[in-house]
């Protein structure tokens, strides 16, 4: 599957290089789309793809680095 | 007559036609509805507009459907209430309640922005409609859809209070409980709007959804004698209130309908998720996530989809963002109650507490016109004021009893 998520980066992860260890580590494809990043933040726009449970593996280790993952569409859930 | 030209990304400007898409393919930015303005000039009028019904749609052609609506038709135009007795507390020479507690039918301003995430999917052919929600939108959809006949989901959380649960449920719509943190449940109706051919009014209808906002600042506008205030004051969950409150005021300039006043937006969040107003005092349009934790549930959105814009609206407008404590939440909604008889969900606190903090720090002058947008009825958010409020004095059938309270009564009040 494609799946597009934003990531936010804090400011002890912002300087790692998380995705470049995510496509080392995972057998997904990893397509920025969009990044800023700043000293204390950092926001990516990423396409993963790849098989369904690998997918959802690498987003479930993004999340243990203390990666933010988003869908695209950020909180959609509204009061 | 229909003026709207594309969709366009917020972020690289590549255009789209209008189509339920939500998303730039290239960038991820977000969509946005973008008009032919020069169609409408000298045509829309404020005698054209003042000879409409006194709903949402008298301002049609700045909504981003074709023709007629076919849901919510009755909606919106709610009442500005010049707020003389809560200027006196405040110390504030011209203040107004733009009050959407009692927006048609279902007591919140989503019912404007759904009536036209409704009426474009009618458009568009879809048969089902959907939402993820807690409170007044999931009510709002479902209240709206039974109208129109259409079929619809709401998720919610599966630990959501019962009340809440039937706010929408009356509506005969299908609730799907999910279980999970918020981020789990937050992905899973993102993949479900993806896979579903549904109108998923915050997601793939979310470009033309969100325009229904700025009926809001329309009204403001006219009610206020065809004129733009100096300042307003909105509430912020995602952020797009905000955006669309100043886009309809940069819309009346530009149709010379009213003329620029310079006008101030200010947000205003519990302090409990307060995302963007971090944003703005911290001086950066970065928007860092937060865990929601607050009584302000219709503001909880830890992750604003329009942060970013909303932080850029107060920024380049001149004004500025403000949070407050449950406690002054609570105290707000009680002020609000009490000197204007109206009464505000915890949203409504957030904004009269916000803007009195605002007040008092010097940043809203006390000399200049201000709008309060309360966006929600506090029948809704009962629980939250329940231990705040005096318990009835209990006394027999007697009016010897009664007498002494109203002695009692009668000498406070001299005191």
């Amino acid at each position: 599957m494609k799946l597009r998520v934003y990531l936010t980066f804090n400011e002890q992860n912002v300087t790692e290089p998380v995705i470049w260890k995510l496509a080392r580590k995972f057998d997904v494809v990893t397509n920025i789309r969009t990044a800023e990043v700043k000293d204390h933040m950092g926001l990516v726009g990423l396409e993963l793809d790849g098989d369904d449970d690998v997918v959802e593996a690498a987003v479930a280790w993004l999340k243990e680095q203390g990666v933010h993952v988003d869908p695209i569409e950020q909180g959609i859930i509204e009061g | 007559m229909s003026i709207v030209r594309a969709l366009k990304c917020r972020e690289c400007g590549h255009e789209y036609p209008i189509e339920p898409v939500h998303v730039c393919e290239f960038c991820f930015g977000p969509l946005e509805v973008v008009y032919d303005y020069d169609k409408l000039k000298g045509r829309l009028t404020r005698e054209l507009i003042e000879s409409r019904p006194q709903t949402m749609w008298r301002y049609k052609e700045l909504l981003p459907i074709d023709g007629e609506p076919t849901v919510g038709a009755q909606n919106g135009f709610t009442p500005l209430v010049r707020a003389r007795n809560l200027e006196k507390v405040l110390g504030v020479s011209e203040l107004y309640i733009k009050n959407d507690s009692v927006c048609y039918p279902t007591l919140s301003f989503k019912d404007r922005v759904v009536s036209v995430a409704l009426s474009k999917a009618v458009e568009f052919g879809f048969k089902t409609v959907a939402c993820a929600s807690t409170g007044n939108l999931a009510g709002s959809v479902a209240a709206n859809a039974a109208a129109a006949g259409l079929e619809s989901y709401v998720f919610i959380p599966h630990d959501l209070e019962q009340g809440k649960v039937l706010g929408a449920g009356i509506f005969g719509t299908r609730i799907i409980g999910i279980k999970g943190k918020y981020d789990d449940v937050n992905r899973l109706c993102s993949e479900v709007a993806g896979k579903y051919g549904w109108a998923f009014v915050n997601v793939n209808v979310r470009p033309f959804y969100a325009e229904g906002s700025k009926s809001l600042g329309y009204e403001m506008m006219e009610q206020l004698g065809w004129k733009a205030p100096k300042h307003v004051v909105v509430p912020m969950a995602s952020g797009s209130l905000c955006t669309k409150v100043d886009k309809s005021i940069k819309e009346f300039i530009k149709l010379g309908l009213v003329e620029d006043n310079g006008t101030a937006v200010y947000g205003a969040q519990a302090t409990g998720c307060s995302p963007i107003s971090r944003s703005v005092k911290d001086g950066t349009d970065l928007i860092q996530p937060v865990h929601a934790d607050t009584i302000a549930k219709s503001l909880a959105i830890g992750n604003p989809a329009d942060g970013f814009y909303a932080n850029r609206v107060i920024r380049e407008s001149g004004g500025w963002a403000e949070d407050v404590s449950d406690q002054e939440v609570v105290d707000a909604m009680k002020l609000l109650a009490e000197t204007e008889g109206i009464f505000a969900e915890t949203a409504g606190g957030v904004t009269l507490g916000c803007a009195k903090k605002l007040i008092e720090s010097g940043k809203l002058p006390r000399d200049e016109s201000i709008v309060l947008c309360i966006t929600g009825n506090g029948l809704k958010t009962q629980e939250a004021v329940a231990d705040a409020i005096d318990k009835p004095r209990i006394i027999e059938a007697s009016l010897k009893e009664f007498d002494v309270l109203a002695a009692e009564d009668k000498a406070a009040l001299a005191a």
